[in-house]
């Protein structure tokens, strides 16, 4: 009998695309939200496997903090054109005008944890009963536990201690009104997995993934922040200009670069395998805070 | 390069956390800045506590105990793994039911000084049920002990017992110090009577049982595919993953529990189309005949003979506070298929300490019980040993949504078989 011999991408594939058509088979309102980020990117790829030659089951939907990169928002919007999938966009600024939130102060102001207050307006404007991501456990500790049918309450809270059992490859995304359930479909995938995967598929990703000439500010930490209107810099700030490429594209006040020659996916992947800093803890200066940022983030509603 | 999903279980204080962090340690599987964040919080003694590695939430670096399954993953040159680290307490079993569903292989962590207890037996007793084949009986601590191999012996013997009675197929022993390193990743200097490989060794030489594919084919719809679009406006794709076996383009098949026949027309892989798919590949299959198929239909060769039945006979592991008594209505969720279902009777609970059989009338949580469901609409299933896919399902709370327990299927009405299938053995626990 003829067999099909898989190795460890296809069956983390094989898994992502049955977690994706769970959600188009269990849910009424589902919505994938696109960051612009390569995990977001890798989803929309396996999105196209789960369900072509037919159109996506649910929108793609950026939360756009007002603090990305103008590269990202440019590709977000070609990638939704030629995938001719519908495109929602919330900004973070009109969530603070109409709430009257008060923007973050600081040198680096960053608009990450207000953000969740416009994914939940979203989800409220929409009724969104699950909002897929690409999250992916290695990330982060508190990731590490979460489940790939994630229950949310009213307010978007996780609550660990209350996680559903999740057996076998059985999604429960039974919910009562007003919950909603976070799904994970890369949940078991690493950073190099990732990259192994859009090199295979030859996914095309935004600029800024691959070594540039940026100016840059040196933070206290020695990290690299990309110069933008968005930060409040003195005379103490030293401004440089670095060869860099950004291994996470969060918003771009907190999100560092780090210095490299990549210039293509192969060069990133030798990168990987000899780096010895992991990518939240070489890019991210909100999960830094303290030992348990995601954490508490999470518990609020945070993606 | 192949996967290995395994689990780690033990009770509480066996140093599962530390022996996971050793293993990452060892393997260098652990950044910089990850190294720098345990540095902050070095003991007094000096030594790194590798168990924060795992313990990431903040009650369980609060109590220094793991409550939730946590999923850590690396690489070594030969092998890429999953592990799955599963609460000790007893409180949290249902924690080690859910990892368990999904790990090849399970390493039962033991403390020298206190040899094979309950929770030993418990956590054995429930890796076996859920189907896994390989176990290493990790013992753990041996420094404590003075490497001292007359205990190792003692503790191999005690669980061969185990073993003997579970059937367990494949058990490795491995006498460790996941706090010094020793027969971790690296062979121990301390331990010079074993001879045998460290963990890790072990681990990347043991055979995945990727090949858990019987080979009876098995496919659920989970979603169709309909473009209706003016190049498509007949396209109807059945959207789903193999669960077990193969399928090729040409099958004679049947739609369950419909029991329509119709012809394999063309599968689909990555919108390209393939002659053969095998599980557990995401495919759309694409039929001869318009015949009436939807989500959590179960699509079989003609030649093959899966149970079509409304009563199940099956093993629970029951994971909600609120008892179970018999008489009780829920959801069974089986994979994509989700039917209304009563539990007509409590047969009997295993008592996990023994593993025997005790008469009950009610299941409380953490308890092992085996039941018989009758259910609204026919479920297609085999017994579980047999098919670790379709013979799985879980219960639902139809009100509150909450999943009550994993369900394992042991028998089920054979009158109402396709064809019915030999008669086994009870399962022997």
């Amino acid at each position: 009998m003829a067999t099909v011999n898989l190795d460890y991408l296809d069956r983390l594939e094989a898994e992502a695309i049955h977690i994706l058509r769970e959600v188009a088979g269990q849910f009424e309102r589902p919505a994938l939200l696109f960051s612009g980020g390569k995990d977001s990117i890798a989803l929309t790829r396996l999105a196209e496997k789960a369900f072509r030659p037919g159109k996506f089951p649910f929108p793609l939907v950026h939360i756009d903090t007002g603090h990305n990169f103008q590269e990202i928002l440019d590709f977000r919007d070609s990638l939704a054109g030629s995938l001719s999938e519908k495109l929602i966009v919330r900004k973070v600024e009109d969530t603070i005008r109409e709430r009257g939130l008060r923007e973050p102060g600081g040198k680096y102001p960053s608009r990450n944890p207000l953000q969740t207050y416009t994914l939940l307006d979203v989800i409220e404007e929409f009724e969104f009963d699950a909002c897929i991501g690409g999250a992916r456990r290695d990330e982060e500790k508190a990731r590490a536990k979460e489940r790939i049918f994630s229950v949310r309450d009213d307010f978007g809270q996780w609550d660990p201690k209350r996680q559903r059992p999740e057996l076998w490859n059985i999604y429960n995304g039974r919910i009562q009104k007003g919950e909603n359930v976070r799904v994970f479909p890369i949940s078991n995938w690493t950073e190099l997995d990732v990259w192994n995967y859009i090199q295979r598929e030859n996914i095309p990703l935004p600029d800024i993934y691959f070594a540039h000439e940026r100016q840059c500010v040196v933070l206290p930490s020695g990290q690299l922040l990309g110069l933008s209107e968005h930060l409040n810099l003195d005379d103490t700030d030293e401004i440089v200009s670095r060869r860099v490429r950004f291994r996470t594209v969060g918003d771009s006040t907190c999100t560092a670069a780090v210095e490299s020659d990549a210039v293509s996916v192969d060069d990133i992947i030798a990168d990987l395998l000899l780096a010895k800093v992991s990518e939240r803890g070489a890019t991210r200066l909100d999960d830094n805070l303290s030992e348990t940022g995601m954490e508490d983030r999470k518990r609020n509603g945070y993606f | 390069m192949d996967l290995l999903r395994f689990i780690t279980c033990g009770s509480v204080d066996d140093g599962k956390s530390t022996l996971i962090g050793r293993l990452l340690y060892d393997s260098d599987s652990v950044s910089l800045d990850v190294l720098a964040t345990l540095e902050k919080r070095r003991h007094a003694s000096g030594d790194v506590d590798l168990a924060l590695l795992t313990d990431g939430l903040k009650a369980e670096r609060e109590q220094g105990i793991t409550i939730d399954v946590a999923h850590k993953y690396f690489t070594t040159p030969r092998r890429k793994f999953i592990i799955t680290d599963a609460p000790g307490h007893v409180q949290y079993t249902r924690n080690m039911v859910t990892g368990a569903s999904n790990a090849d292989l399970a390493i039962v962590l033991v403390d020298a000084r206190q040899g094979v207890i309950e929770q030993t037996r418990r956590h054995t007793l429930i890796a076996s049920l859920l189907g896994i084949q390989h176990f290493v009986l990790a013992v753990n601590k041996m420094d404590l002990v003075g490497h001292e191999e007359v205990i190792f012996n003692q503790i191999v013997a005690d669980y061969q017992e185990i073993a003997e009675q579970l059937k367990l197929p494949h058990v490795v022993a491995i006498p460790l110090s996941a706090l010094n390193g020793d027969n971790v990743v690296r062979r121990s200097r301390q331990l010079v009577w074993y001879q045998g490989p460290s963990l890790l060794e072990h681990l990347e030489s043991v055979p995945v049982p990727a090949d858990a594919n019987p080979n009876e084919p098995r496919f659920q719809v989970q979603y169709v595919i309909r473009p209706q679009t003016e190049e498509l406006p007949d396209y109807r794709g059945y959207a789903g993953r193999i669960q077990s076996g193969t399928y090729h383009e040409g099958d004679r098949v049947r739609i369950w529990p419909s029991g329509l026949e119709t012809v394999i027309d063309a599968i689909e892989v990555s919108q390209r189309e393939v002659a053969t798919a095998t599980a557990p590949q995401a495919v759309v299959l694409r039929l001869r005949d318009d015949v009436d198929v939807s989500r959590g239909d179960t699509i079989v060769p003609t030649t093959a003979h899966p149970a079509v039945t409304r009563e199940v006979e099956a093993t629970l592991c029951w994971m909600h506070e609120r008892p179970l008594k018999a008489g009780r209505k829920l959801l069974v969720q089986h994979h994509s298929a989700v039917v209304k279902a009563s539990v007509t009777a409590i047969v009997h609970k295993t008592n996990v300490a023994t593993f025997d059989q005790v008469g009950t009338d009610t299941a409380q949580l953490n308890d092992i019980v085996r039941v018989q469901l009758k259910t609204a609409l026919p479920l297609v299933v085999d017994d579980y040993r047999h098919n670790r896919a379709t013979g799985a399902f879980i219960l639902v709370d139809e009100q509150t949504g909450e999943t009550l327990a994993a369900g394992l299927v042991t028998e089920t009405d054979p009158e109402l078989f396709a064809t019915p299938i030999p008669a086994e053995p009870a399962f022997s626990i």
